[in-house]
């Protein structure tokens, strides 16, 4: 059991973004409006858009997609003309007088994620009402959700939720009577890894290859079709109408001074109860598994993921760490998007991290050098290591082959691939070092072919 | 920019921004890319999708660097290809920073796991910046024990340009050239991860299209590994074992420097060379890969007379000799009197024409227009090998001759906020121009066409087009648009003018007019290396050297003194048609031909005609052609490969070049080792006048330049021509197709031009070269093509003789477009060898409806 102050103890559950799930044919306009939806967007609708950038900015909520950059900040680099300042012939083409666009990122492919999907299965109007919100505040007229395109489920339930949206005038021309007008894209992506990275979202929902831009400029000055572009998680946008409704001090009754509201934790792997526990941030694995029935069979925890597999590996050391963004972050790893793998004892460590190591490989885009032959080594060698024709000395290759990749490929898609092996060896440098021993007698073949 | 630490540090310039870098320090000016600042400080950053031509990338991260801001270090280590300098920046490269060495040590590594290392077999061998790189940023052991990712090879992404894809570092130059520079975004990255590759529709799918660009060249010699090679240089030589020499496009009037590798008496590739002013680091792929033609089975080694009706060879004095005294002869009348029809004795013919040719140095040129003054006393001399006119002439006169690049220049042309091409389709018939408009238009600068349909080059150069039918050129230029006539008349507006104006009446008057009325600089640009130098060397039939009229007494007096003699022939001089219509009739005895292509001439026919009654045709040429079937005596004279010389290209602006291969150093006339030693066009002439008593004193290109530079030019200010020329083609009844008694079943406009690679002179022996060429069609709007039952993708035959494969196009109704050369096995068919040049009305019928089908 945890050895927190008491005061630390959060609430176990906090349903927010989830209180609508388990409700009967929860995804319709009826039923998402009987309890209390689209009643923020008239709030919203009321207030002076510069006033809702505020709000969130005071409410403290940051970006659930794994960054955590406070969104508020986000919303207010949007360039917005001053008060009175027409274009003229020299301004006419600055970023303050072209349109601006949300974008929403739903292209949830974080192996182990798993939280925007069932929102947008269970609840998608209350991501459309968060995009009427944001769109009011940063003055967008128009929305695109690129949602990843193997959810067709959640996609065909986003569509209709869109169309009832239009239906019941949330959408549309002159929304509200208030004169604004908005059109919301639901656009499926092709099933690449990278298009979650946000430039090359953008570059993908342009029609173009999906690879990273080059920033600058970025999004917030040149984004979409090179205009202002907010591009925010589902989960963070899902979550400004209970702001807008509930208000900053509420929102803040929850989680932590800097890493304040709920959040939706996801646990897989071998636990009794895996799924989706939405509880304040900062909230530890060793509450989250008394609330998921514990570990599977009782078969002791070995390693897991606080965030993905892109964020460094924890042991049962870590059970008590406050899974907020400074908590993990102190810890050593990174809160990413709080999905929860979790492995027993019955796991090796170096074939998980292979199997993570192989979707790199698979999902580097290939435009920069240290991603795109790094994830190729390092997967060959994993591969080879796994086949028991590994050497101690591939061991130090790995993590200098690592060292070569974080920090100097062109996205953060480099920096999360080596995570695994990085932190996997830190914890575990013993089983690699058993599989390499184990198996070195006789002597393992040495492949040469490549060699140069 | 560097300075000594205790010096008092001056104040940063305006603009500039100061930072440090390894220590030292450094101004540079705001936006400047961090790796361009390390370059003038002399520190060598490795890259390789660097290119300073193209957007930054950031892909191949090889050129990291560690960076302090503000007293904090970044804590990645950041691409200096992309990072932008800024004040009070710290920066280590790999030379003072263990981090930034660590950092390019391992993406050096990385590049060349999967690199097959077959640098022995490979063209890029020895010129290659991975195999330096790896060199100098490279470890010596290879920690790599797995399987090398593999790929078929090569990939022929085109019929030039092949494609080694496990060479391949994926650094984009290739990609970003064709889409940013030459707007042919036809190769694309595919897949993704290690399988990322290079690829055209075609490699991706096994059907579409492959790599159409006419610039396709230049990304083989961007191309930083050995992945993109040349068909037509690919396993031929390792480039140690080659000569370089610069030299000068012989090709078009662009003037584009490159760079010839040669050895044993070949050229065996071309580059590009640097020139900021001229083509900056490209060459089209006509520049680049037609450089067999030296080197054919036509070229002429050895000097030939006629000899009972055969050509023989002889020696070089034998043939000076005879071709003199034929000459004399000819000049002079020496001929037996004619007889017309009624038996009226007329005297015999008299007089020599000279038609040099459009390919010539400026001082051949200066050679011929010499020649014909003084051996020949005549100024028939006409080196437009074209349509050409009176009006054309006035037009020269008055914007052509003596302007300097000061007038318009290829920087003029991206400065400017407005270009509208006249008569000229850019890409076509002058590709660097067509890249500097280009990049002038990615810039903002508004290029506009005067043309009848949009084209490739209308729609990578912004897409703007004042759509014309063939003949009505001129009205639509006094009647532009009013936006596009304001901003003609904005500072810095240009008018680049084709030499196919020529072929519409009126239209120069209308450009002269038009650039009076707006102020806007006019810029005339032709196809061919040496138009422009003819024209300031005296080689037009008005024009003496140095922009000086034959009508004028003083300038004819000045001339006449530097070239010693009394007086100059005072009557202008008959043009190309005027000769040949002479010769043809009997009037004119001879004629003196330069490298000229009898199915280029306006009138193929009129030409043949004129050579067979020719008493005397004396011809200096490279290669055999229809010519010479004519001639009394063959002069072999030097390719530009085998001499020196100056082309002045359109901007007026001298391109000087020297031997690349010096035939007389031995065994280097040609392949397999025949010695022969052919002889610059100005030497040829000097000596066969020597035969005829006049001195020339052009022995060498130098002494002719020499003579010209002394001869100077009157100053021209480039203006409207004093007096209007009557349009010398209009209504004329004559130029309507001669189809017999039967009206045009359905007769349309025909508008044409040529295209870049049309199985021109100076292709022969280029193999792959004509696979890149566009494809030829005729083009029609929806309507025109409706009426006329063309079908788009089946053929539809023009003028009862040629069948071209249909498309449809942006064309005004009732026209058609055709190029007009059309090369067919075994050669060329031209429109004008069919009787039809631009603004003609022409029979057209699809292959689906008979003359006498439904409309």
């Amino acid at each position: 059991m945890s050895d927190q102050p008491e005061e630390y103890r959060p609430d176990p559950l906090t349903p927010v973004l989830t209180r609508r799930w388990l409700l009967p044919e929860s995804w319709t306009l009826r039923h998402y409006t009987e309890l209390g939806g689209y009643s923020a967007l008239d709030t919203a609708l009321a207030t002076d858009p510069a006033d809702l950038v505020t709000l969130v900015k005071d409410s403290g909520l940051r970006g659930r997609g794994g960054a955590g950059f406070p969104t508020g900040m986000k919303w207010s680099f949007i360039p917005q003309p001053k008060p009175g300042e027409e274009p003229t012939e020299a301004t006419k083409d600055a970023p303050q007088f072209k349109p601006k666009y949300l974008v929403v990122n739903a292209d949830e492919g974080e192996p182990g994620t798993c939280k925007d999907t069932p929102l947008m299965m269970a609840d998608p109007h209350s991501l459309i009402e968060g995009c009427i919100i944001t769109s009011w505040a940063i003055r967008a007229n128009f929305c695109a959700i690129y949602i990843r395109g193997e959810i067709v489920h959640a996609i065909r339930r986003l569509h209709y939720a869109v169309k009832e949206a239009y239906e019941a005038g949330h959408l549309g021309q002159d929304i509200h009577g208030t004169g604004f007008d908005l059109d919301i894209v639901v656009h499926a992506g092709a099933g690449a890894y990278i298009c979650g990275e946000e430039t090359a979202l953008l570059d993908s929902l342009e029609g173009r290859r999906g690879q990273p831009r080059l920033k600058p400029p970025f999004p917030a000055t040149a984004g979409l079709y090179a205009a202002p572009t907010v591009v925010n998680n589902v989960e963070t946008i899902a979550t400004v109408p209970s702001i807008v409704a509930g208000g900053k001090e509420w929102f803040r009754t929850m989680g932590r001074e800097r890493s304040p509201g709920p959040k939706i934790y996801s646990l897989s792997g071998h636990v009794e109860r895996p799924g989706q526990y939405e509880a304040p941030l900062g909230t530890t694995l060793r509450e989250l598994l008394e609330m998921a029935g514990g570990m599977k069979d009782g078969i002791p925890l070995k390693f897991w993921t606080p965030g993905g597999s892109s964020t460094p590996l924890f042991t049962d050391e870590h059970l008590d760490v406050p899974l907020d963004f400074e908590g993990a972050a102190e810890a050593g790893s990174m809160l990413g998007t709080t999905a929860l793998m979790i492995f027993n004892e019955t796991v090796s460590v170096p074939w998980a991290v292979m199997k993570w190591t192989e979707f790199y490989e698979h999902e580097s885009c290939g435009k920069c050098t240290p991603c795109r032959e790094g994830n190729y080594w390092l997967a060959g060698i994993l591969q080879r290591m796994n086949a028991g024709q590994g050497t101690e000395e591939d061991i130090d290759t790995l993590l200098d082959v690592c060292s070569n990749v974080l920090g100097r490929s062109f996205c953060a898609l480099g920096d999360g691939a080596v995570s695994p092996i990085t932190s996997g060896i830190k914890y575990f440098r013993q089983e690699f070092l058993d599989l390499c021993s184990q198996q070195q007698s006789p002597a393992p073949e040495r492949v040469l072919a490549g060699a140069h | 920019m560097t300075q000594a630490p205790e010096q008092e540090a001056p104040p940063v310039p305006e603009g500039h921004v100061r930072l440090t870098i390894d220590g030292e320090t450094v101004d540079a000016p705001k936006g400047e890319i961090l790796i361009r600042t390390c370059e003038r400080l002399g520190i060598v950053v490795p890259r390789f999708c660097d290119h300073p031509l193209l957007e930054p990338a950031g892909a191949c991260r090889q050129c990291l660097v560690e960076v302090e801001m503000g007293g904090r270090p970044m804590p990645k280590p950041q691409a200096s290809c992309t990072m932008t300098v800024a004040d009070g920046m710290v920066v280590k490269t790999q030379r003072t920073s263990a981090v930034a060495d660590k950092a390019q040590q391992g993406v050096m590594e990385l590049l060349l796991i999967n690199h097959p290392l077959d640098c022995p077999i490979c063209d890029k061998g020895g010129e290659c910046p991975l195999q330096n790189q790896a060199m100098s940023s490279g470890r010596a052991e290879s920690r790599f024990h797995e399987h090398k990712r593999t790929f078929e090879k090569p990939l022929a992404i085109s019929d030039e340009v092949l494609l080694d894809r496990e060479r391949c570092v994926l650094c984009q130059r290739c990609t970003r050239f064709s889409e940013q520079i030459a707007g042919d975004p036809f190769i694309e990255l595919l897949e993704r991860g290690a399988h990322q590759q290079i690829g055209t529709e075609e490699t991706a799918w096994g059907d579409g299209e492959d790599f159409q660009s006419y610039f396709s060249g230049n990304t083989i010699q961007i191309c930083p590994v050995g992945a993109l090679t040349s068909a037509s240089y690919r396993f031929r030589s390792r480039p140690f074992d080659l000569v370089s020499t610069p030299g000068k496009c012989e090709h078009c009037a662009s003037g584009c420097s490159t760079r010839r590798d040669w050895r044993r008496g070949g050229v065996t590739r071309v580059l590009a060379g640097e020139d900021p002013n001229v083509n900056e680091e490209w060459l089209c792929d006509k520049g680049r890969f037609a450089f067999r033609y030296p080197t054919s089975v036509q070229r002429v080694l050895q000097p030939m007379v006629r000899e009972d009706g055969v050509l023989t060879p002889v020696s070089w004095v034998e043939a000076l000799e005879r071709a003199a005294t034929l000459l004399a002869s000819a000049r002079d009348g020496g001929g037996a009197p004619r007889v017309d029809d009624e038996g009226t004795e007329l005297g015999p013919k008299r007089g020599v024409g000279v038609l040099p040719g459009g390919r010539l140095t400026i001082e051949d040129a200066y050679a011929y227009g010499k020649f014909a003054r003084l051996a020949l006393r005549t100024n028939d001399v006409d080196h437009r090998a074209r349509a050409h006119s009176d009006e054309e002439l006035d037009f020269l006169a008055g914007h052509a001759a003596g302007v300097a690049p000061t007038h318009v220049s290829f920087a003029h042309l991206e400065a400017a906020r407005t270009v509208l091409c006249v008569a000229f389709e850019p890409e076509e018939e002058a590709a660097i121009v067509f890249l500097r408009l280009r990049k002038a238009a990615r810039h903002g600068t508004r290029v506009v066409h005067l043309s009848s349909w949009t084209t490739p080059a209308v729609v990578k150069t912004g897409g703007h087009l004042v759509r014309v039918a063939p003949g009505d050129e001129p009205a639509a230029l006094a009647d532009l648009p009013d936006d596009l006539a304001a901003a003609l008349a904005e500072p810095g507006a240009v008018v680049l003018v084709g030499e196919r104006a020529a072929e519409v009446p009126g239209l120069l008057t209308a450009v002269s007019d038009l650039g009076a009325r707006t102020g806007a600089r006019i810029a005339w640009v032709p196809r061919r290396a040496g138009e422009r130098g003819g024209v300031d060397a005296g080689t037009l039939p008005t024009l003496l050297p140095g922009s000086r009229t034959v009508t004028d007494a003083d300038h004819r007096e000045a001339v006449a003194e530097v070239w010693g003699v009394p007086t100059l022939p005072e009557t202008p001089g008959r043009d190309l048609t005027a000769m040949l219509t002479a010769a043809r009739d009997g009037e004119l005895a001879g004629l003196v031909l330069g490298g000229v292509e009898l199915r280029d001439l306006p009138d193929p026919e009129l030409a043949r005609a004129a050579l067979a009654e020719a008493d005397v045709v004396i011809s200096l040429e490279q290669v055999l052609s229809e010519v010479s079937e004519h001639a009394d005596v063959v002069l072999p004279v030097a390719p530009a490969v085998n001499r020196s010389g100056t082309y002045r290209n359109w901007e007026g602006r001298d391109r000087p070049f020297g031997t690349t291969i010096d035939p007389g150093q031995g065994g280097s006339g040609r392949v397999g080792g025949t010695a022969a030693v052919t002889l610059p066009d100005c030497r040829v002439l000097d000596s066969l006048a020597v035969e005829m008593d006049v001195d020339l004193f052009t022995q060498t290109p130098q002494a002719a330049a020499a003579e010209l530079a002394e001869l100077g030019a009157v100053a021209v200010t480039p203006s409207t021509p004093a007096t209007r020329p009557a349009a010398p083609h209009a209504d004329d009844p004559s130029r309507t197709p001669d189809v017999g008694e039967a009206p045009l079943a359905r007769p349309v406009r025909l508008a044409t031009w040529r295209q870049l690679i049309d199985g021109g002179a100076l292709l022969a022996e280029e193999h792959d070269l004509p696979g890149t060429a566009r494809p030829v069609r005729l083009r029609a709007a929806v309507g025109t093509a409706e009426r006329l039952g063309l079908v788009p993708g089946q053929t539809a035959r023009i003028a009862d003789a040629l069948d071209l494969v249909v498309e449809i196009a942006d064309l005004p109704e009732d026209v058609v477009w055709a190029p007009s050369h059309v090369p067919v096995a075994g050669g060329v068919v031209t429109l004008a060898g069919l009787g039809l040049r631009h603004g003609d009305l022409v029979e057209v019928t699809g292959s689906t409806v008979g003359n006498g089908g439904e409309q």
